[in-house]
């Protein structure tokens, strides 16, 4: 599969050829560290974290990444998703470095339903961090059109959920991208949020690092599978002009990272269960595997900038 | 029982399953209705694999057609101009429409928007 075709993305207008791409691929469970340096992503093992630098492991501004939580999701790929979330924020709690604030990339619950929300709450008081701060995934808003999940995360945002934040001098930009999709797309960011988007970005220096999240890829990771964006090259255009660009999704309930230009890629595994790599089954349905196998392809991801490098560091770590 | 179920101009909506089918037949048994009470067409989609099938369904106007959800991840049935949309289809849950009118009707899972068919009313 020539997945290079398939990425539609344009906007560096650097004249670098996609073959020079930088790109690193790990599946869940290997466990791998990316780390960005004037545009250039170095990856490493975490068995092999001996060979970092220490500044890249002491930034001044770290955040946890979960997503797909799937409370409600009692099948047999994973029965209890209590029980892995909470095993995802111990991780985040033996974290060396506190961090600041919490992402979650959406699919919080299975159906949407009141009860799947409230687990999740009462769940994450218990990690320790600040903050939190949340996207929709498709099974949020499947209900009622996003109802629910506004009352609850909608404070503060825009729309069906989109809103941003400054932390460190890092900007970060949540962006929705599961409501009105249309009949064989993708998911969909909408021209109002479109426009949103780029208004918000326009106060923004060029060296401010940026953080873009969003529950479906803003890469063609498989679009047969609906696996990336309807309109993600426009709001990716509109990061062009920036330095240090992140982007981070969840949905694929697995980890991969791929860095075009000036954008680094990321999209975390869930902490439910896992799923197929892309078109290496029928369907992207849950994927089963043994029971003492299950926590090493869920997981948690942990980034961590440090000033003057421009550097991103993003830390994938499995469950067990 | 053949004769009171035989097809007749004015279609009947059930609510239920093929439960209350069998229930309303045993009472048509015991207290024969007119014969234009009793009648029914029924068609079945399954959802599986992130996919509809038959993709293309072919129907008689006057046909209710039952989605049934075989996935261990949630679907919903959603008509591309809106005339019908199901909830959210959990495992093994259903939805069912009664098509009054000939024409073709694609629809699509709003969640995957990948899967796509549609249902033929002849």
């Amino acid at each position: 599969m020539k997945k290079e075709d398939e990425i539609k993305f344009d906007h560096n207008g650097d004249g670098i050829d996609r073959r020079g791409f930088l790109k690193c691929m790990a599946w869940a469970g290997t466990g791998t560290l990316c780390v960005m340096k004037g545009g250039v992503m170095k990856s490493f093992s975490l068995s092999r974290l001996g060979e970092l630098e220490p500044a890249a492991a002491e930034g001044e501004l770290s955040f946890v990444q979960i997503s797909d939580s799937h409370m409600g999701f009692n099948k047999p790929a994973n029965p209890d998703v209590i029980g892995t979330l909470k095993a995802a924020i111990e991780k985040i709690n033996a974290l060396p470095g506190k961090p600041e604030f919490l992402l979650h990339t959406g699919d919080i619950t299975h159906l949407s339903k009141p009860e799947e929300f409230d687990n999740v709450q009462q769940l994450l008081k218990d990690a320790k961090v600040k903050e939190s701060f949340y996207v929709p995934g498709e099974h949020d808003v499947a209900i009622d059109e996003g109802k629910e999940y506004l009352e609850r995360y909608g404070k503060g945002t825009k729309g069906a959920g989109w809103h941003s934040f400054d932390k460190n001098g890092v900007h970060f930009v949540g962006l929705v991208n599961v409501v009105n999709l249309k009949a064989g797309g993708l998911g969909t960011l909408g021209q109002g949020q479109l426009e949103w988007f780029e208004d918000d970005l326009k106060a923004k220096k060029s060296s401010t690092p940026i953080v873009v999240f969003a529950h479906i890829p803003l890469w063609s990771v498989y679009p047969e599978w609906g696996w990336g964006t309807e309109d993600s090259s426009q709001a990716l255009s509109y990061l062009k002009r920036f330095g240090s660009v992140t982007v981070l999704n969840g949905h694929i309930h697995q980890t991969m990272q791929k860095v075009e230009g000036n954008v680094t890629f990321h999209t975390a595994a869930s902490t439910a269960f896992p799923q197929p790599a892309p078109g290496k089954a029928d369907s992207p349905g849950p994927m089963k595997v043994p029971a003492e196998q299950l926590r090493s392809v869920l997981g948690v991801t942990s980034v961590n900038f440090v000033r003057g490098q421009k550097a991103l560091a993003v830390v994938d770590s499995n469950l067990s | 029982m053949k004769v009171a179920l035989r097809v007749f101009g004015t279609a009947i909506l059930f609510v239920g399953g093929f439960g209350q089918l069998a229930g309303l037949r045993e009472y048509i048994h015991a207290a024969p209705l007119p014969q234009q009470m009793a009648h029914e067409m029924t068609s079945e989609v399954k959802i599986d694999n992130f996919s509809f099938s038959p993709a293309a369904l072919q129907i008689k106007t006057g046909t209710k057609v039952t989605w049934t959800n075989a996935d261990d991840i949630p679907h919903t049935v959603v008509s591309d101009d809106k005339i019908f949309k199901s909830k959210a289809l959990d495992t093994d849950e259903k939805f069912s429409f009664t098509f009054d009118k000939p024409g073709t009707y694609p629809y699509f899972c709003s969640l995957h928007p990948k899967m796509t068919a549609k249902v033929v009313v002849q």
